[in-house]
């Protein structure tokens, strides 16, 4: 159990190539920390910086308050799970998970006992005399858990470990990380690019684009606030929709002209926020997510002001919900309504933005104005 | 809709029938029969003619001096690949390119190269001599035909090794280093038992040839040195006792096919590992 201090990190490859760059973070003890990023973000180097399997080019590491640069990984501390599990091939389950001690001079018997009960914790004592080649995908990770729960790290780091398991056992296995983390009661830091699994497992969430820290939230305000176009789009699924838009201040409100045809009024409230912001030029990109656009006709009769017409496209019927991809204008959104809805493709239907919901980012600097 | 297609495979079935399975059969035959008083009878003669103490100690020979060249082709060899397989090796290409370049060039040539660096006012004495150390004896001696085998054979150990280590998940070796083992443990833990399917396969195409060679014995060791190839090679050739020379490589034949068999199943029983 340990506080993590990153101090500008850099990360600098031969060549100047920068992987990962002035990366700032203080994790908390006991938290459970999410890079997410695309692929190449750097959030795997930051990762591996920490376990000491990659050198810091710059910056300072602290796991406890101790400073952690020149130190060897084997003296860190931590206990990292790979993407692809790095068992050994060659030997059982059971050795697997006891290497580490046997490498620590453990007793033989509490070696034991603790096998035993990372195996329990884990459902995988039946395995233990088996050999990882014998094993499923699911197993095999329960296993590299096991390995890394034994040893009593200070701080857990996972490098992507569920993305080799098909998609039933990573919903799973997520609940089982979620619910090991509270077991540990230690600082986990995960690292995936799947966002789902960020929003669902992490207290704060680290969103990297290009070795920068783009935005450290948790979940929700990272899902309603975000503070760029990046992680307005790269959180929450389906993705936000995005149009280029200008202001138009008028005498009875303030209107978003979508670049592909169509106006909204703003609210009272959000046009108070947008004349608060400072923000003074026109150009805007508007951001709706899906699940803000409706047809219900109830809506509808209750925002007048945001009603556009929209030709449907495409409908995805997924069961609790429909997505209905939309041609407003010309340009392409998505909407995610009640599966009562009767459109059909080729249809033209009125929809209307819930206009509380409307994100609003400055189009040269991408950056948020109005949330 | 699956066509059968095995009639692409008739070309191969006539090729391995005629210089497969034809010239082994005839081996079989000319080791276990032979013509008597115009009618051919079955004999065990050759084949107990093996176990008499002069061939037997020819056989024990060509065993050693295999073994020692295998072994020395193991120890240089293993580090050269560990090397190769380095991720970060700048010059790899380059080295590489060094194993591979002799084989290019014919095997007796290669071979003969050695006759002039190891002769009595070869090149490797010319040196001694300028440097004011003794001169060495070594051509026609068992230690030329060990340094001609080792020379010859290297690559066939390292590549192989380089095969294998070269596959090798970096993260096997990370997470070692991260459970808290330090560079040698990973080694001794980690590395070695994961390439032994390597060093079982170096073994076999190293020890094999060396142990059947005959022109390197011929050559470097200038006669003094009988080998169990030179043996059968003079049956055939000097002799003319074509049974005896065909229960020879027989009985060689089965050695050789009895110790791949322990050796392929030492490596599956131990899925390619476990030697600690």
């Amino acid at each position: 159990m340990a506080d993590l201090q990153l101090k500008n990190i850099y990360k600098i490859y031969d060549g100047n190539v920068t992987a990962v760059s002035d990366f700032n973070l203080d994790i908390e003890d006991k938290e459970f920390i999410i890079l997410v990023g695309p692929s190449g973000c750097g959030k795997s180097t930051t990762l591996r910086m920490i376990a000491g399997l990659e050198e810091i080019s710059k910056g300072e590491l602290y796991i406890g308050g101790q400073l952690m640069n020149d130190i060897e990984p084997k003296d860190r501390d931590i206990a990292m799970v790979f993407q692809n599990y790095a068992l050994y091939p060659h030997m059982t389950v059971y050795d697997n998970m006891a290497f580490g001690l046997k490498l620590r001079k453990v007793p033989k018997d509490i070696i034991k006992e603790k096998v035993q009960e990372a195996a329990r914790i884990l459902d995988i004592e039946h395995l233990l005399d088996r050999k990882p080649a014998a094993l499923s995908g699911g197993q095999r990770q329960r296993v590299a858990l096991g390995r890394a729960i034994v040893r009593e790290p200070k701080v857990f780091l996972m490098d992507e470990p569920l993305s080799n398991l098909d998609a039933k056992l990573r919903v799973q296995m997520r609940t089982e990380i979620n619910k090991l983390h509270k077991k540990l009661n230690t600082t986990f830091l995960y690292v995936t690019h799947d966002q789902t699994e960020a929003l669902t497992m992490g207290t704060r969430i680290v969103v990297m684009k290009d070795g920068v820290i783009q935005q450290v939230d948790s979940p929700q305000v990272l899902y309603s606030k975000p503070c760029n176009v990046f992680v307005a789009g790269f959180i929450g699924s389906p993705q936000m929709n995005f149009s280029d838009a200008k202001i138009d201040k008028r005498a009875d409100g303030t209107y978003i002209v979508l670049a592909g045809g169509g106006e909204v009024k703003l609210t009272e409230a959000k046009a108070q926020q947008l004349e608060a912001s400072g923000f003074t030029g026109t150009d805007v990109i508007m951001g709706i997510r899906p699940e803000n656009i409706h047809d219900e006709d109830v809506f509808l009769a209750n925002s007048p002001d945001s009603i556009l017409d929209a030709n449907v496209i495409v409908t995805e019927p997924m069961g609790a919900e429909t997505y209905l991809f939309l041609k407003i204008g010309e340009t392409q959104f998505n909407a995610r309504v009640n599966p009562r809805t009767t459109a059909k493709p080729g249809d033209n239907i009125k929809i209307a933005f819930d206009v509380s919901k409307i994100h609003l980012f400055d189009k040269e600097t991408e950056k948020t104005i109005i949330n | 809709m699956k066509k059968n297609k095995s009639f692409c495979a008739y070309p191969y079935y006539v090729w391995m029938i005629t210089f497969i399975v034809i010239p082994l059969l005839l081996v079989l035959w000319y080791a276990l029969f032979k013509s008597e008083n115009d009618s051919i009878v079955f004999t065990t003669e050759y084949i107990k003619r093996f176990f008499e103490p002069i061939y037997i100690q020819v056989f024990l020979r060509s065993i050693v001096l295999a073994v020692i060249s295998t072994a020395i082709c193991l120890v240089i060899g293993y580090p050269l690949a560990y090397i190769l397989a380095g991720k970060t090796f700048k010059h790899k290409n380059m080295l590489m390119f060094l194993v591979i370049v002799p084989m290019w060039m014919n095997f007796l040539l290669r071979t003969y190269a050695w006759l002039t660096i190891l002769e009595k006012n070869g090149i490797l004495n010319q040196i001694l001599r300028f440097l004011n150390l003794p001169t060495q004896n070594i051509l026609y001696t068992n230690y030329a035909v060990i340094l001609g085998m080792v020379y010859n054979y290297l690559p066939f150990m390292v590549l192989p090794l380089y095969t294998v280590l070269s596959k090798m998940d970096i993260n096997l070796i990370n997470a070692a280093e991260d459970l808290g083992a330090n560079k040698l443990t990973v080694f001794k833990k980690v590395v070695f038992p994961l390439s032994l399917p390597g060093v079982v396969s170096g073994i076999t195409m190293t020890f094999m040839p060396a142990v059947t060679t005959f022109v390197i014995s011929k050559l470097l060791g200038g006669g003094q040195t009988t080998l169990i190839g030179d043996l059968i090679e003079n049956q055939f050739k000097v002799a003319n006792d074509w049974n005896f020379g065909s229960a020879l490589s027989l009985i060689l034949m089965v050695i050789i096919l009895l110790s791949m068999r322990v050796m392929t199943k030492y490596e599956q029983e131990n899925e390619g590992g476990g030697l600690f």
